[in-house]
């Protein structure tokens, strides 16, 4: 089971570059005392109807990517996570056009995980080998007024060279915290 | 923290390139690909890369790429890692925690020995040539 809202970020974004998304969105909308609504896009491979309805059984997986492994543990660990804390989940997709995943977060549920290392989340998943575009969007919304910025991979990519090495990362991370400063 | 521009970004990177004095890479690169499956997620692969990622920064350790990667079939021995460095055996450590992440960058590494408690086979089904 994850420990953080970063830790299924990771999870679901994963789905998508592995699902050969080319652009990839990750709406993160925090509502202070209230919420967090994440919204995940993508215009990889999707899925038609009946897989989507697997896909949140946890002993369904497409199985190329391990022989005879039967489980597959990443949407099923959300649902859980979010069905024990009073948030909420929902999955869209088309197949050959992509999948929009939503899920949120009820910050007054004691159940809800911590928020734990979005940025970081965000990061991690630049690193994934792979040419697709991440646009990561992070709103701040306090008393009806709301702040964000937004940033692509590429853009970071193009600034350090590549994300490859240790230090790059440490950097893309420095400079996603610093963002957080708009959101204040 | 100020907040910084991707200007500012660029030109921190390029400040810490500088005085770095570059060696020949080509094919001479060391992978460290960090498996962040499910699996690996729910086991804390984020510490172990954060392990390795601030170990190297610290150190200056050229030529080391840090990648990841989704489930390595080793559900049962996450969090894993695999190695790949010229002149040693492509290698997957399990049951690798920061202090095992630690002791693979100075052993293997840095000093070409196995860090042999944490070393597991890939599963049989992967290894199968298909034809």
């Amino acid at each position: 089971m994850h420990a953080e809202i970063a830790d299924f970020l990771v999870d679901c974004l994963q789905n998508s570059v592995e699902a050969n998304a080319k652009y990839i969105i990750l709406d993160y909308f925090y509502f202070v005392d209230d919420r967090i609504e994440v919204a995940i896009i993508d215009n990889g491979k999707g899925m038609d109807s009946e897989i989507l309805k697997k896909i949140q059984d946890p002993f369904y997986t497409d199985g190329t990517k391990h022989v005879r492994r039967k489980v597959g543990l990443g949407i099923p660990f959300l649902i859980q996570a979010v069905n024990l804390s009073g948030g909420h989940f929902s999955v869209e997709s088309q197949k050959g056009k992509g999948t929009e995943l939503r899920f949120s977060f009820d910050l007054k549920n004691i159940d809800t995980p911590p928020e734990g290392d979005v940025n970081g989340a965000v990061v991690q998943t630049m690193m994934f080998d792979g040419d697709f575009e991440l646009e990561f969007n992070k709103k701040r919304i306090e008393n009806g007024i709301e702040k964000g910025y937004t940033i692509k991979k590429t853009e970071l990519t193009d600034a350090l060279g590549g994300l490859s090495d240790a230090s790059s990362i440490k950097l893309a991370k420095t400079f996603l915290d610093s963002q957080d400063e708009d959101l204040i | 923290m100020a907040k910084m521009t991707l200007e500012s970004l660029r030109a921190l990177r390029e400040s810490r390139q500088q005085g770095i004095e570059r060696r020949e890479t080509d094919g001479k690169e060391i992978h460290v690909i960090i498996g962040m499956g499910t699996c690996g997620i729910a086991a804390g692969s984020k510490k172990v890369l954060e392990a390795f990622i601030n170990e190297i920064d610290a150190k200056k350790i050229e030529n080391v790429i840090v990648k990841q990667t989704g489930c390595m079939g080793l559900c049962y021995v996450e969090p894993t890692v695999e190695v790949k460095a010229p002149g040693m055996p492509d290698t997957i450590y399990g049951k690798v925690d920061a202090d095992v992440a630690k002791k693979i960058l100075y052993d293997h590494i840095l000093n070409g020995k196995l860090v042999s408690d944490h070393i597991y086979q890939r599963p049989a089904a992967d290894n199968v040539v298909k034809g």
